[in-house]
C-alpha cells in the first residue's frame, strides 16, 4: 500500500485494522484511536482521498490504495497546512485528541466544497466527536480554513 | 487485534466468491464493513472466515433496469448519494442516503450491506419495503430474486441463505409522492422512530424488530415499540404519528 506518498510493506495478519497498522506497524501515531467502532471519528484518514475510519477497515483491505494520514499535512518544522493554521488559531482544540480526525475531514471538505456554508460545516464534522471545545471554535477554524485555502497564495 | 482469529479472502469474482461461500463454514461476507466491523472489533461476531467482496469489480454498477434502478453490491451509499441516476430515477433513494449515519462511513459502507445486514432502524431496508423493490441472491445452487416482504425477518436477520452472496439490490422508481422523515438524539444516530412514504405505500422503522408496512390511516394499530433508556415506548408512538402525519402532507 501506499501512505503518504510512499509505497510500503503490507504483509500484515488478515485480522488486523488499519487503524493499528498505522500506529503499531508504521510508527505514524499522529492517527488516534479512541472508540474503535466507528463513532467518535478520530481514527479518520483519507482513503484514494477519501475520508474513512481507519479502524472499520482492515490493513490488508488498503493494499494498492493510497492512504493519506495527518503526517501528511505538513513535513516536520515547515509551516502548517492551511488547515492546521486555521484549527490553531481559532482555538479548534484542546486536549488535541480528536484533532487528526477533523483536521482529516476538513481537508477533504474544503477540496470538494471551497466555499461551504454554515449547514454543509455541520454536516462535515457531525461525525466526529469533541468532548472539550463544544464545537463552536471547531466551526469558526472550519471557516477559516476556508478563507486560507482561498488567499492565493504569496 | 481486535477481532478473533478468521481466515480471509479477497476473490477477484463473483463465481470465486460464491463458491467460496458454498465451501466454507462459518463464513461472512465483508463489503463495506462499517457495520460487520463493529461486530467483528467488540467480537460479537466471531466468523472462522472472511469473504471480501471490495475487489468484485462487476458488482460496482448503478443501472437502469425493470423501470428501476440496479446497485451492485460494492456500490457505496456515497456514490450513490451523488449518482446522477438515482435522483432522476427513484428520487427516494437519495433522500433517505442522506439520512444513513455521516457522510465519512457512507464513503465505505455500501447499499446492498446495508440491506443485507437487516438492521430494522435502518433507512434503506425501509425504503426497499416502501418502494417494494428486490435483491438478487446468488449461490453455487443459482440465482433468485428476494422481494423486500420476505427479506427481513427480524433484527439482522434476513432471509438470505449462509451460502448466498447479495449481488443487487432493485429500487422502483416508486409512483406518487415520496418522503422520509426520522427522529435520532443525535444526527446521524440510528433513528428512535422513522417512517418512509413510497406514495400510498407507508413503511415505519425502528420501532419493530423489522421495517413495517403501515396502514396511513391507521398507522400505529397493533405496535408495540420496545422501551430502551433513550425512549420509552410511548415516545416512539408519538413520534411515529407526528412524522406520518408529515410525510403524507408533503
Amino acid at each position: 500500500m501506499r501512505v503518504n506518498g510512499r509505497e510500503l510493506p503490507d504483509a500484515v495478519d488478515a485480522r488486523l485494522l488499519l487503524s493499528d497498522h498505522l500506529r503499531h506497524g508504521l510508527g505514524l501515531t499522529g492517527t488516534h484511536v479512541g472508540c474503535e467502532h466507528g463513532v467518535c471519528g478520530c481514527c479518520t484518514v483519507l482513503l484514494d482521498g477519501r475520508p474513512v475510519r481507519s479502524c472499520l477497515m482492515l490493513a490488508v483491505q488498503a493494499r494498492g490504495h493510497e492512504v493519506t494520514t495527518v503526517e501528511a499535512l505538513a513535513e516536520d518544522g515547515s509551516p502548517l497546512h492551511p488547515v492546521q493554521q486555521a484549527f490553531h488559531e481559532c482555538h479548534g482544540l484542546q486536549c488535541g485528541f480528536c484533532t487528526p480526525g477533523f483536521l482529516m475531514v476538513t481537508t477533504a471538505f474544503l477540496r470538494d466544497h471551497p466555499d461551504p456554508s454554515d449547514a454543509e460545516i455541520e454536516e462535515a464534522i457531525s461525525g466526529n466527536l469533541c468532548r472539550c471545545t463544544g464545537y463552536a471554535g471547531i466551526r469558526r477554524s472550519v471557516r477559516r480554513a476556508a478563507e486560507l485555502r482561498r488567499r492565493p497564495k504569496q | 487485534m481486535k477481532p478473533a482469529p478468521f481466515a480471509y479472502h479477497a476473490p477477484t469474482t463473483v463465481a470465486e466468491a460464491v463458491s467460496l461461500l458454498g465451501s466454507l463454514e462459518d463464513a461472512k461476507v465483508l463489503a463495506g464493513g462499517q457495520s460487520l466491523i463493529p461486530l467483528l472489533n467488540f467480537r460479537l461476531a466471531r466468523p472462522a472466515h472472511l469473504v471480501d467482496i471490495n475487489q468484485l469489480q462487476e458488482l460496482g454498477q448503478v443501472y437502469e433496469r425493470d423501470g428501476g434502478l440496479a446497485i451492485g453490491a460494492i456500490v457505496r451509499q456515497a456514490d450513490l448519494e451523488s449518482h446522477p441516476l438515482a435522483a432522476d430515477r427513484c428520487p427516494l433513494l437519495p433522500l433517505a442516503l442522506r439520512l444513513v449515519a455521516h457522510p465519512v462511513i457512507r464513503n465505505r459502507g455500501t447499499v446492498c450491506g446495508s440491506l443485507a445486514h437487516a438492521d430494522p432502524a435502518a433507512e434503506l431496508c425501509a425504503t426497499l419495503l416502501a418502494l417494494d423493490g428486490r435483491v438478487v441472491a446468488r449461490s453455487t445452487r443459482g440465482v433468485r430474486e428476494i422481494a423486500a416482504a420476505d427479506l427481513f425477518r427480524g433484527p439482522m436477520d434476513s432471509a438470505l441463505e449462509p451460502d448466498e452472496l447479495l449481488t443487487e439490490a432493485w429500487f422502483p422508481r416508486g409512483g406518487g409522492k415520496v418522503a422520509i422523515a426520522e427522529e435520532t438524539r443525535r444526527h446521524g444516530d440510528f433513528a428512535m422512530a422513522g417512517v418512509v412514504r413510497a406514495g400510498d405505500r407507508l413503511v415505519l422503522f425502528g420501532v419493530a424488530p423489522r421495517p413495517l408496512l403501515a396502514d396511513p390511516a391507521d398507522p400505529t394499530r397493533g405496535l408495540e415499540p420496545s422501551a430502551d433508556p433513550e425512549c420509552s415506548p410511548e415516545f416512539r408512538l408519538h413520534l411515529v404519528e407526528v412524522m406520518v402525519e408529515r410525510v403524507m402532507s408533503a
